[in-house]
């Protein structure tokens, strides 16, 4: 499962740098949206996908059968942040795009005469 | 007493006079700045008795203890001369200052904290024991003349002289951290009594010879030697009290300084002798040249320090001649190093003074320029004779200071001539013959300097200001340094007693044992010898140059400014600057993509890079979780989700099937045993989508109308780069783990330490509960961007750029 996993986090890496890289805004701002989902099952997958229960103590289930809690905790850090991160990219987004009538990034670099 | 922290004094005092300038304004902020140098002079000059028998003081402050790096304050005989200088000519400067500084119009605080700040800076490099410290205090006497020289920073000269003093004198005190590197690696320390014995064992060293030469460029760019001495004319855009204390008394001398200090570390070497007694001796030749093109007093006086400064340097690197004599105190070799020294106290002396009399000239007549002045000396008797007795003591007539110095030096050069090692016997010939034509210039120059300001006619009509004598407040530092130079004549052998002697110990240890045992006897009349007639001829040519220089001046106009030293400086520094700016746009486009791409594919390669070059890269199969029947379905919908982004031409559709790659994720979660993130993550993910959707209303249509097929291509190559690396560690980082996990703590002390069940949410709570502090900083900051960006709005008003 980790194999096929791996295989598809750097799908979602690829898919979410290539839309970094266009010129229309809100690709990017999507492409930041997926970035931030390949990294949360990066971690989850490197701290192994193993363990028969959540990791939530219970009676009766011995220690090396709960999940690996550490890259949860991480995760949903990550999670709220990458949140936080994406909804100011949409406002910034929005701000920019009814200040100065573009989204192309092209356009958006400054003044030629930028030093 | 720890005398070390006594160096930090100056600054610490300079904590407090930008508020007393501010608050007592009705008196000049010098007489408080004043207080500093008198109080380390006199408790210095108690430190005499100590020196003058031999002895030293140690004083210690630890730094940075780990790195054995420590401020150590070792005063001996060179230590102790060079801080009577600074202490004393800066007490003499600062009185000076407070007269030729205007309280009212003057920015005084600014002058004085940077004064006190090199005072600081100057004490530290001539008490430093250690490299590191001798090192940092090295620069900042480079930065404090950076900044007194462009004290008046709104004049264009000012800054172009601060900025060129500061690059080379920043580039050889880089040269020369080097060149202490390399001695600390080679003595395994840092402190200079520590290397001194080292000496004959260094020598061998594979590296002395590059530490030989870069601690030389560190000296020679600070005491301006050819042909680094670019710096020192244009400096003299410096208020003048600066151009004395920094330019001629003192910081100039840092690199002398080295030299002495260095001396028994380096003087066993040939190369060192010839490159110091060489470059000092052309350095010396060519400034006092190049001072009789100059219309500037100033200029002449830079000039005149630049040929100065050379002549010490070469009686120094003369002075390691006594390494290879046995029985030095029969020969004349012994006079070298006490000659150095001592023309060094009467530099300082006369170059005082006259600089002082320079600025009293631009401040009583508005004009430096020699060609409009002329006939002051019956408008400016003092001053005049203060100009005279220290030209004419720097000419080397008798009966002042520079006369004996003057003598000694051309003993000393004499003397090389004998000397039969490093081919000295071939062309140790040259070096009297060079210091004799220098001699000559130097006696043209400043006479020259005295004769065309104060003798012949008087031009009241080419004059900014009528000229009339100084205030006295002004003359009481020149006339005491003038009467120096006279005592200092009469005195000689008290002066070499008390401070030449123990100096000259610590430059030549090796050869004697208390400074009691320099056999150097100074007296104005020894006899006819070869120096005394060196000595008259030179004042018969001198005299008779002099006389008509007026003919020959002339032709230093034919030296055509466009080979000059200083174009090759200027063209430097043009094609540097350009040569960045053009290289920095080459790269720095602007647009945003091209960062990315940067970044992108160096996290590539070095990811790459290091995964396979240290042999990372692994995998490992057992140990694996089963595949599901779930699993695969929700990947395809991740996968097709995905692609949807990729390929949809709607926004709208773009936007759904984010979502529902966020909802697979949530799934993933599910099946992975992680309840709480798969909770999170679909109240996130439907905000989310409802963000989009809200701000969807204002946003754009996706259009792709302009990105060609290249410029696709090149970017679908850099994804499945990414891509193919994240895969790559992902699988590394699975297939081998050498550190056990801290999971397992966590696991096991959750209900026992935190008394909580819910492993991960102890964790964010309690474990790593600042973690979680800074998530909520971050959310909150976020959050007020978004307010900001939504609720406040610049006013636009008339006529004023929004962005400026």
């Amino acid at each position: 499962m980790e194999i096929i996993m791996s295989v598809a986090i750097g799908f979602l890496f690829m898919a979410a740098v290539y839309l970094m890289l266009s010129k229309s805004l809100i690709r990017i701002i999507i492409g930041t949206g997926l970035l931030s989902h390949g990294a949360h099952l990066l971690l989850l997958t490197m701290g192994g996908l193993g363990g028969n229960s959540p990791p939530v103590v219970a009676e009766g289930v011995s220690v090396s059968d709960y999940a690996d809690p550490l890259p949860q905790a991480l995760i949903l850090t990550a999670i709220v942040i990458s949140f936080a991160v994406t909804s100011f990219f949409l406002v910034l987004a929005y701000r920019s795009y009814q200040e100065l009538g573009t989204d192309n990034m092209d356009l958006l670099r400054g003044t030629e005469d930028y030093e | 007493m720890s005398f070390v922290f006594l160096i930090f004094l100056p600054l610490l005092a300079a904590l407090f006079i930008p508020l007393l300038f501010k608050k007592v304004g009705k008196i000049h902020t010098g007489w408080f700045v004043l207080i500093v140098p008198v109080i380390l002079f006199i408790y210095y000059a108690s430190l005499l008795p100590t020196t003058i028998a031999g002895g030293n003081l140690v004083s210690e402050f630890q730094w940075i203890p780990s790195l054995d790096i420590a401020f150590v304050a070792y005063i001996d005989g060179l230590s102790l001369l060079f801080t009577l200088l600074i202490t004393g000519i800066g007490a003499l400067v600062v009185l000076y200052s407070i007269f030729y500084l205007d309280k009212h119009r003057e920015q005084l605080h600014n002058f004085y904290v940077y004064l006190l700040m090199f005072m600081t800076a100057m004490l530290g490099i001539v008490q430093s024991d250690h490299l590191i410290t001798l090192y940092l205090f090295w620069e900042l006497t480079s930065i404090s003349s950076f900044l007194l020289i462009g004290y008046w920073y709104t004049r264009d000269r000012s800054r172009f002289g601060a900025l060129k003093s500061m690059m080379i004198t920043v580039f050889g005190g880089l040269m020369m951290l080097g060149g202490f590197v390399l001695l600390s690696i080679m003595g395994n320390t840092y402190s200079i009594r520590e290397l001194i014995p080292q000496a004959p064992q260094l020598a061998t060293h594979d590296f002395f010879i590059w530490a030989l030469v870069l601690v030389l460029l560190g000296a020679f760019t600070k005491s301006a030697q050819f042909p680094f001495y670019i710096w020192l004319p244009d400096a003299m855009e410096a208020p003048t009290p600066v151009s004395a204390y920094l330019h001629s008394a003192t910081m100039v001398k840092a690199g002398l300084y080295l030299v002495a200090r260095l001396t028994p570390v380096f003087a066993i070497s040939g190369t060192w002798m010839w490159l110091v007694a060489g470059v000092g001796l052309f350095t010396m030749f060519w400034g006092s040249f190049f001072a009789l093109k100059q219309k500037d007093l100033k200029g002449i006086l830079a000039f005149s320090t630049v040929s100065q400064l050379g002549l010490i340097m070469s009686l120094l690197g003369a002075s390691a001649a006594g390494y290879h004599i046995d029985n030095i105190a029969e020969t004349t070799f012994k006079y070298a190093g006490f000659a150095a020294i001592f023309h060094l106290i009467n530099h300082a002396v006369f170059k005082g003074s006259l600089f002082m009399i320079a600025g009293i000239i631009d401040h009583e007549t508005g004009t430096r320029d020699i060609r409009k002045l002329g006939g002051l000396m019956s408008l400016m008797p003092i001053s005049f004779t203060v100009a005279m007795i220290g030209a004419f003591s720097m000419a080397g007539l008798p009966p002042f200071g520079g006369f004996l110095s003057k003598e000694m030096f051309l003993t000393a050069m004499l003397s090389l001539t004998e000397f039969d090692l490093f081919s000295m016997d071939v062309w140790g010939v040259l070096f009297p013959i060079v210091a004799w034509l220098g001699s000559v210039f130097t006696f043209i120059y400043s006479f020259y300097f005295v004769f065309h300001t104060f003798a012949g006619e008087h031009k009241p009509d080419q004059l900014p200001k009528p000229a009339h004598e100084a205030p006295i407040g002004m003359l009481i530092s020149p006339v005491f340094l003038a009467l120096l130079v006279i005592v200092i004549f009469f005195i000689p052998n008290i002066v070499g007693d008390w401070l030449v002697k123990p100096a000259v110990m610590a430059i030549q240890p090796f050869l004697y044992s208390s400074p009691g045992e320099v056999d150097v006897h100074v007296s104005a009349w020894h006899g006819f010898n070869t120096e005394l007639f060196m000595t008259l001829g030179i004042f018969a040519v001198g005299g008779l140059m002099f006389w008509t220089l007026h003919k020959w001046q002339r032709s230093y106009d034919r030296f055509p400014d466009s080979v000059s030293l200083n174009a090759l400086y200027d063209n430097l520094m043009f094609l540097s600057d350009t040569g960045a700016n053009r290289f920095s746009k080459l790269y720095m486009t602007g647009f945003i993509r091209s960062y990315l791409v940067y970044m992108f594919s160096f996290v590539v390669i070095i990811v790459l890079g290091t995964l396979f070059l240290t042999e990372a890269f692994a995998y490992d199969v057992t140990n694996l979780a089963p595949i599901g029947f779930y699993e695969i379905v929700i990947l395809i919908a991740l996968i097709g989700s995905t692609l949807t982004i990729l390929f949809s031409k709607s926004r709208l559709t773009a936007i759904i099937a984010l979502g529902a790659v966020g909802y697979s994720v949530a799934l993933f979660f599910v099946i992975f045993r992680a309840p709480d993130l798969a909770l999170t993550q679909l109240v996130i993910e439907t905000i989310s989508v409802a963000l989009f959707l809200l701000a969807f209303y204002h946003l754009p249509q996706i259009s792709r109308k302009e990105e060609r097929m290249r410029f696709r291509l090149g970017n679908a190559v850099i994804a499945l780069g990414v891509g193919v690396t994240m895969t790559l560690v992902a699988l590394s980082a699975h297939s081998q783990k050498f550190l056990p996990s801290i999971s397992e703590f966590y696991k096991e002390t959750v209900y026992s330490e935190a008394g909580g069940g819910n492993i991960v949410n102890v964790i964010l709570v309690d474990y790593r509960g600042f973690d979680t502090l800074f998530e909520i900083a971050v959310l909150g900051i976020a959050g007020i961007g978004i307010i900001t960006m939504i609720k406040l709005r610049l006013t636009k008003k008339e006529g004023q750029h929004e962005n400026k």
